[in-house]
């Protein structure tokens, strides 16, 4: 089986489907002749057309206010937002039209829009190229999250929003684009949404993240074992909605818990991971669960590598929680 | 590079008496759908007067009326039923045109359990997916570069529909129309953009809104025609109209309508102009009135009657009458219903979340309707 990083599944995910569904649109800044500023769209547009893979004027609420209407009309569109930074132009259209439509309208307009957008520090981009807002959208009804950590998850991944009818927000982890590689079927094949995966068992701490912050996780806790602790990690892979049930089962039988999100910690994802697993399994905890994220600071440049959780933090919290 | 003609004069077939303009071209309109074309202005008129008595009474929570600015609703007569509209929240010609029926109008505005949109949104927000009118919602402006997807998706899909957005003169003041313009002209999209410029956007006029002269004039900037038209000339309203559709349809591109008109009452039932309007404006404008002025052109070429007015009225206040009883008789609609459509299919916690608050005691509305 051929290997693939990041990009190389996400751009094989998009050609599969832009063969299968001939409605399916790919738009945005970039994303044609050049074929994205990290080439996730390389090829597509020589074999496609200009007709289906859109430069679009530089205008995120144009990109995503065209693509609803697109999708009304009855075209697939998948608009790109070059960086997740730069959503906000379109948060209008996100949030109150495309995440609204299909209840606002009593069901008679689903608009089936895929988002794509690169998320997350780790390449030197400062403020405003680093950025993890996946809770802006968690929160807001109507739209899907969904971040893959490694290559298969993301074209399967890819594949299935592709393949339904909600709009999604795909955030793809920037930092790990091309590091992370692996086995990757070249045939047609689907990760279903809405489950966690759980990447490695254990007894005694539940590691619980997504994205760029899988590498972490797994080295923290490949660290933990050389000490002699026991750690289940769980790749969350679908944010809205979450799998609690997976979380709750492991926490089940650990009793401890570690989240870990480079978003800042004051109301990140976390804090809601936190919430609902206690709801539904404060008996079994022998202590309370950590999180391990970003800081309430805009996202620095020069002290990024400070700024993200790192394997040494997630070790801490870990101990922490068996030291309670 | 694109030729674009700017009109900044103002388009127009009927005088404000409703005479036919000397040297004016008519648009050819067939007896029966002139005749249409007005039954649909006096149900417009009729509902508006009708829900706007309810609201006073208390019977209605919320209610906006276009009184005055009827004919520029009209411009959806040059389109055909696969085209599509999106429009903002004050064209209900546009709606009753296209077939929307009088019980689902009032229906949502009631949110009751025949309401087309599941008493989700507040009064006047309707959609019709059945009509390709689309669903309104209240951020104003956001229709208009959905407006160009649409109709860029048609031309993509080598379909040769066109697509007809309508907003205010205030919403040109937003990034959304900006936007849409600018896509719309870089696309050629087949879109046909109708600014209702009616004065007043609630309590700030149109001077606040640009510093350019007409908001037609904006078109060239983005590489489109710009017409200006008396929006309250209703043959004026579909000569424009069918010019700019049948641009659209050929290949042409989009064109930007500023209509001009006027808002005669309020923003909407919670709005009172008197506040921050000169009184004698709506006055003036009243001369101008759209009804007043093709009820008069009727008068000329021999097809309106006294008669024919006044059992269209009849007709229609008993419509509204009828509907008003049955939907008397209508409850919300179920209270499961609220967690559906959030997704095509329910994910856990609102599964969870339904069958808590179904095991709540219910709380009663502090509304009555």
């Amino acid at each position: 089986m051929p290997t693939m990083n990041i990009i190389q599944a996400v751009n094989d995910a998009l050609r599969i489907q832009m063969t299968a569904e001939s409605k399916m649109v790919i738009l945005g800044e970039d994303v044609g002749k050049f074929g994205g500023v990290f080439r996730a769209t390389s090829g597509l547009h020589d074999e496609f057309g200009a007709d289906r893979v859109i430069d679009t004027p530089l205008s995120e609420a144009g990109i995503i206010g065209t693509a609803i209407g697109m999708a009304l009309y009855g075209v697939r569109p998948v608009p790109e937002i070059q960086f997740s930074d730069f959503i906000f132009p379109a948060f209008d259209q996100i949030v109150n039209e495309l995440a609204k439509f299909r209840y606002r309208s009593g069901g008679q307009y689903p608009c089936p829009v895929v988002i794509r957008t690169p998320y997350g520090g780790g390449i030197r981009g400062g403020h405003y190229h680093s950025q993890s807002p996946e809770v802006m959208f968690i929160h807001t009804p109507g739209i899907k999250v969904v971040i893959p950590s490694n290559p298969y998850d993301a074209k399967g991944m890819l594949l299935s929003c592709l393949r339904q009818d909600d709009p999604v927000l795909f955030m793809e982890p920037k930092r790990i684009y091309r590091a992370s590689r692996g086995e990757v079927p070249t045939e047609d094949y689907t990760v279903e949404l809405g489950k966690a995966k759980v990447t490695r068992e254990g007894e005694q701490v539940t590691l619980i993240g997504y994205g760029a912050m899988m590498p972490i996780i797994h080295e923290a806790a490949k660290k933990a074992d050389e000490q002699g602790i026991s750690c289940e990690c769980i790749d969350l892979r679908t944010l809205m909605p979450f799998d609690l049930e997976t979380m709750v089962a492991s926490v089940t039988k650990t009793g401890r818990a570690v989240v870990v999100h480079e978003a800042p910690k004051t109301a990140g994802f976390g804090g809601e991971l936190v919430a609902s697993i206690c709801e539904r399994a404060m008996q079994h905890l022998e202590a309370p669960i950590q999180r391990v994220c970003g800081f309430d600071t805009p996202f620095p440049y020069v002290l990024e590598h400070e700024y993200m959780p790192n394997a040494n933090r997630v070790l801490g919290a870990i101990r922490q929680t068996l030291e309670w | 590079m694109v030729a674009v003609q700017i009109q900044d004069d103002l388009r127009r077939v009927l005088d404000d008496e409703g005479k036919v303009l000397a040297g004016a071209k008519v648009p050819e309109i067939p007896e029966e759908d002139l005749l249409q074309l007005f039954d649909k202005m006096m149900l417009v008129r009729v509902v508006d007067d009708r829900m706007m008595r309810l609201q006073r009474q208390g019977r209605l929570g919320f209610y906006m009326k276009s009184i005055g600015e009827e004919a520029s609703h009209f411009a959806v007569y040059a389109l055909r039923k696969t085209d599509w509209v999106f429009p903002s929240y004050r064209e209900q010609g546009a709606w009753f045109w296209r077939g929307y029926s009088v019980e689902k109008y009032i229906n949502q505005l009631y949110g009751n359990s025949r309401d087309p949109v599941k008493g989700r949104q507040m009064p006047v927000h309707h959609s019709a997916v059945d009509l390709n009118l689309v669903s309104i919602s209240s951020p104003v402006g956001t229709q208009i570069p959905q407006a160009v997807g649409a109709a860029h998706a048609a031309k993509i899909m080598g379909k040769d529909d066109v697509v007809m957005a309508y907003f205010g003169e205030g919403t040109s003041s937003t990034g959304a129309f900006h936007v849409g313009m600018n896509f719309a002209g870089v696309y050629k999209a087949p879109v046909v953009l109708i600014c209702r410029n009616n004065g007043w956007a609630i309590s700030v006029p149109r001077e606040k809104q640009t510093a350019a002269k007409t908001f037609a004039s904006k078109a060239v900037g983005y590489g489109m025609p710009g017409v200006r038209v008396d929006g309250n000339d209703i043959l004026a309203m579909i000569q424009v109209s069918r010019e700019a559709v049948e641009r659209a349809r050929s290949g042409g591109g989009p064109t930007m309508i500023e209509a001009l008109t006027y808002r005669q009452q309020g923003h909407s039932s919670s709005d009172d102009p008197s506040v921050y309007r000169d009184p004698d404006e709506p006055a003036i404008w009243k001369a101008k009135d759209p009804v007043k002025r093709f009820r008069n052109y009727l008068k000329h070429i021999g097809l309106w009657s006294e008669e024919l007015e006044t059992r269209t009225m009849e007709a229609h206040n008993d419509e509204v009458t009828r509907v008003l009883k049955e939907s008397d008789t209508l409850g919300a609609p179920p209270l499961e219903s609220m967690f559906d459509d959030v997704y095509e299919e329910m994910p856990w916690n609102l599964k969870e979340q339904r069958d808590y608050l179904m095991a709540q005691e219910r709380t009663k509305s502090p509304h009555s309707h």
